[in-house]
């Protein structure tokens, strides 16, 4: 019988009882790099790492409960308690080698089942989804830029997702087919909107930036969808790379809104897990020697429900999972305060109770890894956010 | 050029000016928009047919998929020894099976070429539509309530009937009462299939007791009801909660379409066909009362007697003219047809137009074109890919030579029609579309419209034509003074005031 009293796993124990340590410029790292990944439309978190062991685990899921260990189809072990989907080899061979740290029963602040609001508040870094002015990631470059740490972020998007807006100007990139405009009709463009549109001319401006980096990264490898992570990984570690590139990068991914036929070792879910787990691979592949320096945080608004639902599927839910991955993750662990699966335990009876703050985590990479000192996060990143303070130790 | 007012008319209400719009605006551009409301109330309504055509597209989607399943079964049977690594020279073994059979890929091609003709020419029909139109007005409103009502094409069971959803579910409605609008779209086989409805059954339904004698639990799916709630009606500040989401799925428990297109959720074999009675008619809507949870339901404090179909009906007749609702439509309206944060003065003017009216649509439109606010500030939008490919098609009077192209542009532009990836539709700010990749793909695109068309046009009359008379003076010289035709084409497409409407 697991439940939160007995489970608290590995060295998490500490981490989550020790008084908060003043973090200081001193633990930056000026080669780290940092890749988010977010997985709209909700990643059911209890698929993807699996309890397997939980009493409850089997009977809630049913049909889409996964077998133990070694079983045909079963979940790839992690301990005496959980297991990583069979799609996810890549991960799984990441946890072992201490480069994949897995976060569960997280959750943002936000406790309604919009996927939209639920988004806003991962994004914006506020308590509700009302203030989407702007991103906490682009706070957090406002701040390290105001330090004198004045690199980038590229969005491998079109456009410029929510928690990268604000007022760092900030890249895009994504896959294009289009034959390149010609030199002097780009600069004639450029002449006019810097004389007419000042907006349109730093847009501009952003994306030729970018485009002279990312290059070819993606040649034939197209298809321009969301759904597909490794043309967007390609690029991603095409910019991370270059000497003067940006070392923030973010990747969205949509599709994990799985109401019905989830599937379960297979189908719907599994392809999904096992494109983004392709991608975590490639992304360390292309980084090289710049793997080691890099963290790579995959996150998700919100969980699942518990219970498969009457089609086979989950509806929104509340606690999830989030995977830590890099050269300068501590990995190799769970780092959970697990509440069970018990129904006394479920959030509104239905959900994984979350009991991580998402925002622990977010603010623990940008203080381990960008040196960013307490009070930066706590006023100008994460407003309201003194309750959730860094979880200690999870990077290198 | 265009007056301030004629440039807002044509290229903010409606999807952008063609060369002669101008003469047809005049100096009365409010009456230029409020005479598409009457004129066009008639003609924008397709005339209702005894089978809608979705339904014999879903129909035939059904008997390919059932074959395409079959020869993928086909192909499995041959799998055990497939798995099996082959020897390292396996090139000139002749005895392993085929890797696909004939019958196999003949299926599956039949199936994505379905797929693929009724999509790109349901796109290629709104495309058309929309450059043509001369109520352009109206097909913004069409645009703006299949988003609201959104579908994705994404999903592959809806991909091949996302226009004719727009058709038979949208169009028809857009002038007349919310109401019967929102009715439409909920009842209609694309809605239901995407957002998951058709399998979903009440636990103690008569559906789910026969499954669970056969060992198979199901139950509820509230994709459907929360959407409804959060995205077409109320808002998801509205006031509902959890529980108002399970009970009104309950309620929708049912909501279905005739002839078991492609469902695994139901029982399949002789016994249970006997038992679940008329399967209704093939491939439209169709309430299913052996699927439909039986009792009373509670929904936002009101009690809804076990009425089968109609209590669903019923609930959305309350949230049709609920005050939340009103604020919602008012507020994605203003955002629309006026800024991207709307002042709240207009919002709640409008939202009170429609509670004054019982949703209905044509006051608040009137109410849109009366107020001041609308007026004001000239290019207050930035356009979104859709917008910008339908406003230079309109521009240049044509049709695009080849749908596909277009489409592949549109996907490039993170648009591709019909797959806003989500139920709550493609965004309607600048900040989701206004990242400089775009942009510059916005600009090569030009590039290459400019160097196709630009010899044979001139760029310089068609700006003077569709762009406001503010338009800055620099950018009216850069396509003066542009080296070539197809470049100064190209300039006239970037050029800010195009971006913007």
């Amino acid at each position: 019988m697991v439940d939160r009293r007995t489970l608290l796993k590995t060295s998490l124990q500490l981490t989550l009882l020790a008084p908060f340590a003043r973090l200081t410029n001193a633990a930056a790292d000026k080669n780290s790099r940092f890749v988010l990944v977010i997985l709209r439309g909700a990643l059911d978190g209890l698929a993807a790492c699996a309890p397997y062991a939980d009493s409850q685990y089997h009977a809630l899921r049913g049909p889409l409960a996964l077998g133990a260990p070694g079983t045909e189809g079963g979940v790839l072990k992690l301990d005496g308690t959980f297991g990583l989907h069979p799609a996810l080899t890549n991960l799984h061979a990441l946890y072992q080698a201490r480069e994949l740290t897995v976060l569960h029963a997280v959750a943002t602040p936000y406790r309604e089942r919009s996927h939209f609001d639920a988004q806003k508040v991962l994004e914006a870094g506020k308590l509700t989804p009302a203030a989407t002015d702007g991103g906490w990631l682009n706070r957090a470059l406002a701040a390290m830029h105001g330090a004198g740490d004045t690199h980038g972020a590229v969005a491998l998007n079109d456009t410029v997702p929510l928690v990268l807006r604000g007022d760092v100007a900030v890249n895009t990139w994504a896959p294009s087919r289009l034959k390149n405009a010609d030199e002097d009709l780009l600069a004639r463009v450029r002449r006019l909107y810097e004389a007419v549109d000042p907006p349109l001319a730093s847009k501009l401006n952003e994306a030729l930036d970018a485009r002279s980096i990312a290059g070819d990264a993606a040649n034939g490898a197209m298809g321009g969808s969301q759904q597909q992570v490794t043309p967007l990984v390609n690029a991603a570690a095409r910019f991370l790379r270059s000497p003067d590139g940006p070392r923030i990068a973010v990747i969205d991914v949509g599709g994990w809104d799985t109401h019905a036929n989830q599937g379960g070792a297979q189908g719907n879910l599994a392809t999904r897990l096992k494109g983004l787990d392709a991608g975590i691979q490639t992304l360390k592949t292309e980084l090289g020697p710049v793997w080691a320096d890099t963290t790579v945080l995959v996150v998700t608004e919100f969980g699942r429900t518990v219970a498969v639902n009457g089609t086979r599927g989950t509806d929104h839910g509340t606690g999830g999972v989030a995977f830590l991955a890099g050269g300068a993750v501590k990995g190799g662990r769970i780092v959970s305060d697990w509440p069970g699966l018990a129904s006394r335990e479920l959030y509104e009876n239905r959900d994984l109770m979350p009991t991580t703050d998402l925002r622990r985590v977010f603010k623990s990479v940008l203080a381990e890894r960008f040196g960013m000192a307490e009070s930066a996060l706590e006023h100008a990143v994460f407003p309201d956010s003194a309750n959730a303070k860094p979880l200690e130790h999870l990077t290198a | 050029m265009l007056s301030l007012t004629a440039a807002i008319a044509a290229n903010r209400f409606g999807l952008g000016a063609r060369p002669q719009d101008g003469a047809a605006i005049g100096n009365d551009a409010r009456g230029w928009l409020d005479a598409q409301l009457t004129a066009a109330a008639k003609a924008v309504v397709t005339p209702k047919t005894e089978q809608p055509a979705s339904a014999s597209v879903l129909m035939k989607f059904r008997d390919l998929r059932v074959a395409r399943q079959a020869a993928a079964q086909f192909r499995a049977s041959f799998a055990p020894e497939q798995r099996t690594p082959p020897p390292a020279n396996t090139q000139d073994s002749g005895e392993t099976p085929p890797k696909s059979p004939g019958i196999d890929e003949q299926a599956i091609k039949e199936f994505r070429e379905f797929v693929r003709e009724n999509y790109v020419g349901q796109v290629n029909e709104r495309h058309r539509r929309a450059i043509e139109s001369d109520t352009p007005f109206v097909e913004r409103l069409v645009h703006f309530w299949s988003n609201h009502f959104a579908i994705s094409a994404d999903k592959q069971l809806v991909g091949p009937i996302c226009g004719l959803y727009e058709q038979e579910a949208i169009r028809p409605h857009v002038l007349g009462n919310f109401h019967t609008l929102l009715l439409a779209a909920e009842h209609h086989p694309g809605m239901n299939l995407y957002l998951d409805n058709t399998t979903s059954m009440g636990a103690r339904s008569g559906a789910a007791e026969l499954a669970h004698r056969r060992g198979r639990t199901l139950g509820l799916n509230e994709n459907l009801a929360r959407e409804i709630l959060e995205l077409h009606t109320l808002g998801v500040d509205g006031g509902y909660t959890q529980h108002d989401v399970t009970e009104f799925a309950k309620v929708l428990t049912g909501w279905s379409i005739g002839g078991q297109i492609g469902e695994r959720g139901l029982p399949g074999g002789q016994r249970a066909k006997a038992l679940l009675g008329d399967p209704g008619k093939p491939g439209e809507f169709f309430f299913r009362p052996i699927m439909h949870e039986p009792g009373d339901k509670t929904v936002l404090g009101q009690k809804y007697k076990e009425r089968g179909v109609s209590e669903g009906e019923q609930v959305l007749a309350h949230l049709a003219v609920h005050p939340a609702t009103a604020h919602h439509l008012a507020t994605k309206l203003a955002q629309q047809f006026v800024a991207d944060e709307p002042p709240a003065a207009l919002v709640d003017r409008l939202a009170a137009v429609y509670l004054k009216n019982n949703g209905e649509l044509l006051p608040v439109y009137r109410a849109l074109i009366a107020a001041s606010e609308s007026w004001q500030e000239p290019l207050a939008k930035y356009k979104t890919p859709h917008d910008f490919v339908i406003s230079t098609y309109r521009a240049m009077n044509v049709m695009p030579e080849r749908p596909e192209t277009l489409i592949a542009f549109l996907s490039e532009m993170g648009q591709r029609p019909y797959t806003p990836g989500s139920p709550a539709g493609w965004p309607d700010t600048a900040a989701a579309w206004d990242g400089g990749d775009a942009l510059l793909k916005r600009i090569e695109w030009a590039g290459a419209v400019g160097r196709r068309v630009g010899d044979r046009r001139n760029a310089l009359d068609l700006a003077s034509a569709v762009l406001p008379e503010s338009a800055d003076e620099r950018t009216m010289g850069s396509i003066r003074n542009a080296e070539s035709g197809a470049q100064a084409f190209a300039l006239l497409l970037a050029a800010p005031e195009f971006q913007r409407r």
